[in-house]
């Protein structure tokens, strides 16, 4: 079963504002029952322009439900500039977060929200926003290119794999994981070069914490070392201890000490944590 | 109240089999394999246990070799099939296979194995023209499951081994829902191998079976000791084993019971189910399918939904849905089918065993519509009421 938070199952069992406003001012649709979700928002504003009653109607999960639950909370009482502000992780934050899994449901949230948003500036014409300005990169869940740089950039994403738990695209056949690697390098690419410091989590649990050493260790470390000939295996991970073993070039060289402390350890400590220590396997 | 349909995940260990395994918990602690009276006591226990387990089957006792699970036994038949002649590079199986077969028979394809799998129609049902037509020379193993474990719909598992025995084609049959179940009888049904899971037949979790007719060529899969013949090498899981015969030698003795008792049940929650709820509709053949399992797809609605709604009242049921695979996906099954992915995202999967009553069952009757329209209330795409 998923590990849902209190919060999760009061919302899905107990869902806020659902069903129909017959005048709403703004409607938005996102996903269709095929992908195995989908979500209609909709909102009517009060004289000064706040939302003073929304409602949705979901098909979805567990989760899906409960995050269209807490977006109609959400925006309650908000200008539409003010709703527009609201971030997928707004929406698994309001829930107690949400696993990782299931993020796809807080995207669908906001993108219905921003559907909605659309479409009253548009005079409510349009029930669904049209997705043709940007290029479908996943046609078994009709995702495009936009929703994948967007859920790459506002979630720090780095794998497809990743890519999937936000926005599905990927989760079908498989043939555009090639595509979404070019999108991650090319935003990923964009979004490092903006950053003046590296961001860095402030908190981890085990699991993140050697997930994110594998990514580090696969990202920052082994390329460096296989430009000279070298390479490094992950041994184990203890807490802020990290074992490795050198290979290649690295098992014989005479700096190899100084690889250890001054690549592999200081980029351990950039992009995990400051109290890392690395210690190589003892042979 | 709790009511448990989700026997085709696991089974509760019958209070019989708890206490038959127990002495050996305690003071019958010896390895069967020694020689001392220790093991010698414990040893006549594996040889009980193993003629109720060939027993339920109708096979000969040293044709059962006690494995960890019905996965392990389903491994053991295709690598030890395949590595038995290993000149044939050929293996066919079925879309709708548990993982334990599917997934074994497409790891194959990394050592330049081909794999078929034939397709089923939008009843589950299998073309055995099309098994016919795929039989090759240069085949290896054929592996079709008895029943499945989402639908229930039986394979006509006799027919499709004569064919494959007509070609000289070693075959195997996932049986873990089948065992227990309906009557089986490998006298009868030329297999060669057949798996079986304790689990699923009220002994324990961590013990199954592998059956394999004499003369079958299997090489081991896990290599060691002298056990089980040399089939099957490491110390005897003895209390486990117990059980699993304990469990066996009921199921034989109530097999025909248990078959009304729960097609009784089952076809009354099917039919209340499919008249109260709208926009239902049934997976799976209705007629040649298991006596305890039911798949009914509930239109507009998705599975997770309805099963964590269940779960809220007390009642444990399964679903092919994509969120609760873990993929993005709904089952291979209802894939494989042809169900509406629409449909494929609210099946329930209920499969009941002895231990359910009618007055579970009314329970289920009871909650289940409200939940269906409740969860239909939600969604942007039920059919307006009245409408």
């Amino acid at each position: 079963m998923w590990d849902y938070t209190e919060k999760v199952k009061d919302h899905f069992l107990n869902p806020r504002n659902t069903g129909v406003i017959e005048d709403a001012h703004g409607v938005g649709q996102v996903g269709s029952m095929a992908c195995g979700d989908a979500l209609k928002l909709m909102f009517r504003l009060d004289a000064e322009g706040r939302i003073e009653d929304a409602r949705f109607q979901t098909f979805g999960c567990a989760s899906a439900i409960a995050s269209s639950s807490a977006l109609t909370e959400m925006i309650k009482g908000k200008t539409l500039e003010e709703a527009s502000t609201i971030t997928n992780q707004d929406i698994a934050d309001y829930l107690g977060g949400l696993p990782e899994q299931k993020m796809h449901c807080s995207v669908m949230g906001m993108e219905a929200l921003q559907a909605a948003i659309e479409n009253y500036k548009a005079g409510g014409e349009a029930g669904n926003v049209e997705k043709t300005d940007s290029r479908v990169v996943c046609s078994c869940f009709g995702v495009t290119e936009k929703e994948i740089e967007r859920a790459i950039a506002d979630n720090d994403l780095r794998t497809v794999e990743q890519v999937t738990h936000y926005t599905k695209a990927g989760g079908g056949c498989g043939g555009c994981h090639s595509d979404i690697e070019g999108i991650i390098a090319r935003v990923r690419s964009g979004l490092e070069q903006g950053e003046t410091t590296r961001k860095r989590p402030t908190k981890l649990t085990n699991i993140q914490r050697i997930k994110l050493v594998e990514e580090v260790v696969e990202r920052e470390i082994r390329p460096q070392l296989k430009r000279d000939g070298g390479d490094i295996e992950l041994v184990d991970i203890d807490g802020p201890r990290v074992v490795v073993a050198m290979r290649g070039a690295c098992s014989k060289c005479s700096v190899a000490q100084f690889t250890l402390r001054d690549v592999v350890e200081a980029k351990l400590r950039e992009f995990v944590s400051e109290d890392i220590v690395v210690e190589e396997e003892s042979k | 109240m709790e009511v448990y349909l989700d026997n085709n995940a696991t089974t509760r260990t019958a209070p019989e089999v708890v206490e038959a395994m127990a002495p050996f918990f305690g003071v019958e602690y010896g390895n069967p394999s020694s020689m001392h009276n220790f093991g010698g006591r414990v040893k006549k226990h594996i040889d009980e246990a193993r003629e109720k387990a060939a027993a339920l089957i109708n096979a000969d006792p040293a044709e059962i070799v006690f494995t960890s699970c019905g996965t392990e036994s389903d491994n053991m038949a295709i690598r030890g099939a395949l590595e038995a002649e290993p000149e044939k590079r050929h293996i066919i199986t079925s879309k709708v296979e548990h993982p334990a077969v599917l997934a074994a028979s497409r790891y194959m394809k990394r050592f330049g194995y081909r794999v078929t799998e034939l397709s089923v129609d939008g009843q589950g049902m299998l073309d055995l023209n099309e098994l016919r037509a795929s039989i090759s020379d240069d085949t290896a193993l054929v592996s079709l499951m008895w029943a499945n474990n989402e639908t229930g719909v039986l394979f006509p598992i006799k027919e499709a081994a004569e064919i494959a025995q007509s070609k000289g084609v070693p075959f195997h049959t996932d049986a873990v829902q089948a065992v227990g179940k309906i009557p089986i009888d490998v006298k009868k049904t030329p297999v060669n191998m057949l798996s079986i899971s304790g689990h699923k037949l009220h002994a324990p979790k961590g013990v199954g079976v592998f059956y394999a007719r004499r003369g079958t060529a299997v090489m081991p899969f896990m290599h060691g000791g002298h056990q089980e013949n040399g089939r099957r090498a490491g110390t005897e899981n003895v209390p486990y084993i117990v059980g699993l015969g304990r469990a066996a030698e009921i199921a034989a003795a109530n097999i025909d019971s248990e078959f009304e008792h729960t097609k009784k049940l089952r076809d009354r929650l099917e039919s209340a189910l499919l008249e109260k709820c709208p926009d239902t509709r049934l997976n799976g053949h209705t007629e040649l399918r298991l006596p305890n399992t039911s798949n009914v797809s509930f239109e507009f609605i998705e599975g997770e939904a309805i099963l964590l709604m269940l779960d809220n009242v007390g009642i444990a049921a399964s679903s092919g849905s994509a969120c609760t695979s873990g993929s993005l996906e709904p089952s291979h099954v209802m894939r494989a089918m042809g169900v509406p992915f629409t449909a494929a995202h609210g099946s329930i999967r209920f499969s009941l065993s002895r231990y359910n009553t009618q007055e579970e069952i009314e329970y289920v009757i009871e909650k289940m519509p409200p939940i269906a329209e409740r969860l239909r209330a939600m969604s942007p795409f039920a059919p307006k009421k009245g409408a």
